[in-house]
């Protein structure tokens, strides 16, 4: 944590950056104002060193977890032990530092559960946000510069997707494809990640679309225009860069949708598959851990509290570097 | 106006056209056949359940239908497009637009789905309209309350409050409400089936989980129009020619702040309905949601194709309801001809 968080407190480094780059090209500054902005807003930063926090966790979650997630030892770990700090009279029911959190019904660690639980949450959430990105922000550029039929058919598609509630989507394509090859790949992930992607890359599309209608309209367009700029210029040198501190903004929040996504998902039973293997890299969601937390937590409170807790903080902390973002780099909003 | 209201309500019918198709095209890959049991069924009994369900005909289009009433000496062309359409999906399709969703293959066939919608959307709806209305009246004056008093604890307040309400799930939150009401008070929030009917306390606490996003999400644009508003040179006039404070919070302010608060009740219509799917799992009411869930387990697709459908269509509504609000709500939101 200390090392991670380090980077990005530390004043000199930053500074020093932003005032080369200020000095080397200029139009550049609003990144390095932006930055200095988002720097000051205390629950932005507590959001980004806590999702740091959370790269550094599943990276290194081999090295964290006290136990095996997937190994149960119901011999030594007993079945529903308490978390740490709670007494039970059964010697193997109550708590025990080794197993911070206590362990679930197969005598597995939840703590381990938990730090290797981060892995899936992570990548469900930047995965499909990166493919969504590349296919949202062409198809609105190109839709938004040449306009027309293109705009047209990406508007009436757009139409049909909002009418489509998300989940309900992501429901029946989980039953319809579940069971093939393709949504077996990775315990489900892959077909997770296709299925996030197919509803959200639209709405990116809208948002770069509307941004391109505005901006092309504008004088130093205009000016690149007549100056003889060819259309790929005016679109990778003049639109895109103006229109990418809302791009931003909207990735922020495409992360933690999806990572709830997963969430209910298998939270209902249709998500992502429990991996039984030792050394598998993801073996387990915290949606899992949430649908298991739900059955039996009267035997075990922390079986549902901790799976819940990490729901809660690591989409509130999107919500925080989403919002600080939006204050740092949409001018319209500084009141 | 009123052409635009038209074009905007036709616009629906392709919306359920397409959200129709790709919901039967992905339902009709899915594994296994509605007369899936523990017990195989002889081939000769699905073979009639087929015939008596129309299973047994072509997915898309029935061209051979066709050719054989051609080859019968049959030239009416109403009656050989008839035959073309005599398909598994444009059966489907019509029965749609009738409201008719078929026979739930786990009932035998016994109840039909737009029957079963019937009955259990009723205490989906009780649970929506408590939601609404929690998020509406609390969601506004917090909203007002913090604009007024911007940078103040208060403000503090409402603005974690509902950042916490807009970016905790709410089957996060209401599983957690849940146990602490059970652990912590001894108070369980399950109710029995008899409690549901009627509008009873029972509706009270899911409603109120299931309308704290919208709430939240009420409450932080309400602050922000206000804000917005509080600096416009009428409301300086409006004070400057002596009106109470409370006139110009209420005639001036709150009138204008309310329009973007119509904006959003499209999008919360959409979480509404997914919302209800999990807390009516969680806290056992026996609504449309609760039954979608069920229904996944049972593989039952007719069930699970339908109550999406409806969904759909209910969303779809809700957004054009919101777009032809815009204008009567605002003069300044003109449609362009």
């Amino acid at each position: 944590m200390s090392q991670a968080t380090m980077t990005i407190t530390s004043e000199q480094p930053v500074e020093s950056l932003a005032g080369s780059l200020g000095e080397m090209r200029a139009p550049r500054s609003l990144w390095s104002n932006a930055w200095r902005q988002f720097r000051r807003n205390k629950l932005a930063m507590f959001g980004l060193c806590y999702l740091v926090f959370l790269i550094f966790v599943a990276v290194f979650a081999p090295a964290i977890a006290p136990h095996n997630p997937v190994q149960s030892d119901l011999a030594v770990a007993g079945k529903y032990r308490q978390a740490a700090w709670i007494s039970d009279p059964d010697p193997k029911k109550t708590g025990d530092w080794s197993y911070p959190l206590g362990t679930d019904g197969n005598g597995r660690d939840v703590f381990s559960r938990l730090v290797y639980g981060t892995r899936i949450s992570l990548v469900v959430g930047f995965i499909p946000m990166t493919v969504i990105m590349l296919i949202g922000i062409p198809v609105g550029l190109t839709a938004g510069f040449v306009g027309g039929r293109l705009d047209n058919l990406l508007m009436r598609i757009t139409d049909i997707v909002y009418a489509f509630p998300a989940l309900l989507f992501f429901i029946i394509m989980q039953i319809s494809l579940g069971e093939t090859w393709i949504g077996r790949m990775l315990n489900g992930l892959v077909l997770l990640f296709i299925t996030l992607s197919i509803i959200n890359w639209t709405g990116v599309a809208r948002l770069v679309r509307g941004d391109t209608l505005a901006l092309k309209e504008k004088e130093f367009v205009e000016a690149a225009r007549a100056s003889g700029a060819s259309p790929w210029r005016l679109i990778s040198r003049h639109i895109l860069p103006n229109a990418l501190s809302s791009i931003i903004v909207a990735g922020a929040f495409i992360v933690p949708g999806a990572i709830i996504a997963e969430a209910v998902l298998t939270y209902l039973g249709i998500g992502l598959r429990p991996d039984v293997k030792l050394d598998a890299p993801f073996p387990t969601s915290w949606g899992q851990m949430i649908q298991a937390g739900q059955t039996a937590y009267r035997n075990q409170a922390w079986l549902l509290i901790a799976p819940s807790l990490a729901v809660a903080l690591i989409t509130l902390s999107f919500t925080f570097v989403g919002d600080g973002l939006r204050d740092a780099l949409d001018p319209r909003d500084q009141v | 106006m009123l052409e635009y209201a038209f074009r905007r309500i036709l616009w629906v019918i392709p919306v359920i056209v397409a959200v129709s198709a790709v919901t039967f095209f992905l339902m009709y890959r899915a594994p296994g056949g509605p007369w899936d049991r523990e017990k195989t069924l002889p081939p000769a009994t699905i073979k009639a359940l087929d015939a008596k369900f129309g299973l047994d005909k072509p997915l898309w289009f029935n061209p051979d239908a066709a050719g054989q009433k051609w080859a019968e000496g049959v030239r009416n062309p109403v009656e050989l497009a008839t035959a073309a359409i005599d398909s598994r999906f444009l059966n489907y399709m019509t029965g749609v637009f009738r409201f008719d969703l078929g026979p739930s293959y786990a009932s035998k066939g016994a109840e039909n789905v737009q029957e079963l919608i019937a009955r259990k959307f009723p205490v989906s709806l009780k649970l929506g309209i408590v939601a609404i209305i929690f998020s509406v009246v609390i969601g506004i004056p917090l909203g007002i309350v913090a604009a007024l008093r911007q940078n103040t604890w208060i403000d503090y307040l409402c603005l974690g409050g509902s950042t916490l309400g807009i970016s905790v799930p709410t089957f996060v939150s209401g599983l957690l409400l849940l146990l602490f009401l059970s652990r912590t008070l001894s108070f369980s929030p399950i109710r029995g089936p008899e409690e549901w009917e009627g509008f009873g306390p029972a509706y009270l606490l899911p409603g109120i989980v299931l309308g704290l996003g919208t709430m939240a999400y009420i409450a932080r644009l309400t602050r922000a129009s206000m804000l917005e508003i509080k600096r416009q040179d009428y409301i300086r006039t409006a004070r400057a020619k002596g009106l109470s404070a409370r006139n110009v919070v209420g005639a001036h302010m709150l009138r204008n702040a309310l329009i973007p608060i119509i904006t959003i009740l499209g999008p919360a219509a959409a979480d509404l309905v997914t919302g209800s799917i999990i807390i009516e799992s969680i806290f056992g009411a026996p609504g449309l949601g609760r039954e979608f869930v069920v229904s996944i387990s049972k593989r039952d697709y007719s069930v699970i194709m339908g109550t999406a459908i409806f969904y759909a269509v209910l969303v779809a509504l809700a957004n054009v309801a919101v777009d032809l609000s815009y204008g009567l709500v605002d003069p300044r939101i003109r449609v362009r001809r």
